[in-house]
């Protein structure tokens, strides 16, 4: 399974995991874990995804979510999980 | 899985502290462009360069979407060209520049590497040639980046070559004079130069190397200044082990960088250089790390003690990251391109001379420094050779690149913009030193290049 990893950081607002999980979906995108957290007074959600069907190549997706947070005034990122792995993990 | 905290740290990295790939530098070999004619060896080298490097742009840009990393420059190196050119007859050496600057302008990079000679221990009749043809290549191209190794530990300090670039430093200043000087910023005088090195400008792709490579150099300054600020007042114990953790993460995240650019292009992956490389942006300085470290200003009492232990700890956090480590992996301290060794040097804190002692314990050597414009030839050449003579005695690369900006004095500010940033103009001493750079000759290498 190739995994990518989402994160959106900015201010909390009605209708963020809706507006991402749709997108995802329109994309063949399984979301697979979702947390949640404030973190310096900024709303973070980090979701784990299943990008093995995804329909786009992972840098378009990459740019539609970035598109969706220019929308909504947040960061929304989808980074592939092998730069987290390689950075902390043996 | 990963965890929360250990992706918000990634992304903080990245966001806030200026983390980032600074290069990928495709090293391609031109050996087989020489032809005796210098027009066909210029389509040859065109043909080449613009194959093997048609898609290194976008698979980085793709790879930098993907990944979420910035990777600033996409890079191309190639076979130093005064060996390319060298069975030309009557070569055009300006040609060749330019031909490597549409052939850069082309693959969609900003800089190309190796207009360069290995003159180390002696000039072939093309060398000299070649090397006087430089400050016309710099000035008529914008892409192409130059360099000459005039000493090496195995053969000591070649002293003509020396004298020869102290002119030839000058003489590309007063070239580009309209734009501050500018050919110098591409101009680096080696002793000791690396075959694999993917930074600009001094990057060639060595003899030694293969057909085409893929070398990656990472960056993180503002990474490294950030997890030290959690330690603070800490022993040096504690400063060491923590720049060695945050070059480990740093480097891993170079190494996967250069794996992947390597498969999807098909082209062997060659070093990744753990260098710490700053840049003007504000918090991306080695300068404020030194700072960091508990000094009022870089350049004071206590900086070259700073900077050893700063470049020691990023390799060795570094080394066991990358499954081959090259280039210069160091910590490099280019004044016009760090927003704290500008500061420092405005202030006075900084001088040319503490400079060269810090590129004692360092990757490189005096880097992308403003001199007064009226400084003489045999000044920029002892300059030189006190730089090679650091290199080639501790076994180290150094290097020089100087900027004799035409008009200025000490105290003004040369503005080269982008990622070469802005230079104070420093003072050189004013004692004269020509007698010394007109001996010429060879200074003999040192008693443990006898290794055999």
């Amino acid at each position: 399974m190739e995994k990518a990893i989402i994160t959106v950081i900015g201010k909390d607002m009605r209708g963020i995991i809706a507006e991402v999980s749709t997108l995802l979906a329109e994309n063949d995108v399984n979301i697979l874990d979702i947390t949640q957290t404030t973190m310096q007074d900024l709303f973070t959600m980090i979701m784990f995804c299943d990008i093995t069907e995804n329909r786009l190549k992972l840098s378009e997706l990459a740019k539609l979510l970035d598109d969706l947070g220019v929308r909504m005034g947040l960061s929304v990122r989808i980074q592939h999980e092998d730069i987290f792995n390689s950075m902390h993990r043996l | 899985m990963i965890n929360p905290r250990e992706i918000i740290e990634t992304i903080k990295m990245i966001s806030e502290e200026n983390l980032d790939i600074r290069t990928i530098t495709m090293g391609i070999s031109l050996l087989d462009c020489s032809h005796e004619r210098s027009e066909t060896a210029c389509v040859r080298i065109y043909d080449k360069i613009t194959k093997y490097a048609q898609n290194l742009v976008s698979t980085g840009e793709d790879i930098e979407r993907e990944y979420g990393i910035p990777i600033i420059n996409k890079r191309i190196s190639v076979t130093p060209i005064s060996m390319i050119a060298e069975s030309c007859n009557g070569a055009d050496y300006v040609k060749i520049a330019e031909t490597l600057d549409r052939a850069a302008a082309e693959t969609g990079v900003n800089f190309i590497g190796g207009f360069s000679a290995l003159v180390h221990k002696g000039y072939t009749n093309g060398d000299r040639r070649f090397i006087e043809s430089i400050p016309y290549a710099l000035a008529a191209t914008e892409r192409v980046c130059s360099s000459v190794n005039v000493a090496s530990t195995k053969a000591g300090i070649n002293m003509d070559a020396v004298r020869q670039m102290g002119g030839i430093v000058k003489q590309t200043a007063e070239l580009t004079a309209h734009k501050g000087g500018i050919g110098c910023a591409k101009l680096v005088v080696f002793a000791n130069a690396v075959e694999d090195n993917p930074f600009m400008a001094g990057a060639f792709h060595g003899v030694g190397e293969g057909e085409c490579v893929i070398n990656v150099g990472v960056s993180g300054p503002g990474v490294v200044k950030s997890a030290l600020e959690a330690v603070k007042g800490q022993d040096f114990g504690v400063v060491a082990e923590t720049i060695k953790k945050t070059a480990f993460k740093i480097t891993r995240m170079g190494q996967l960088v250069a794996q992947e650019a390597s498969k999807r292009l098909g082209v062997q992956f060659g070093i990744v250089d753990l260098s710490l490389a700053p840049t003007p942006a504000i918090g991306d300085s080695v300068a404020y790390i030194l700072e960091e470290m508990g000094l009022e200003k870089c350049g004071t009492h206590g900086t070259t003690a700073a900077l050893a232990l700063l470049n020691d700890a990023v390799k060795k956090g570094g080394i066991m990251a990358s499954s081959s480590v090259g280039g210069l992996s160091g910590a490099f301290i280019p004044v016009s391109e760090d927003a704290g060794m500008i500061e420092a040097a405005q202030s006075g804190a900084l001088s040319l001379d503490k400079l060269e002692a810090m590129t004692c314990v360092c990757s490189v050597g005096l880097d992308m420094i403003a001199v007064p414009g009226d400084t003489s030839a045999e000044t920029v050449a002892a300059i030189i050779a006190d730089e090679a003579a650091i290199g080639v005695v501790n076994s180290k690369t150094t290097a020089v690149r100087l900027i004799p900006a035409p008009g200025a004095k000490v105290g003004d500010m040369i503005e080269f913009g982008g990622l070469l940033g802005r230079a104070p103009v420093m003072a050189v001493n004013r004692y004269s030193s020509s007698g010394f750079i007109r001996r010429g000759g060879r200074i003999p290498a040192p008693m443990h290049s006898l290794r055999n």
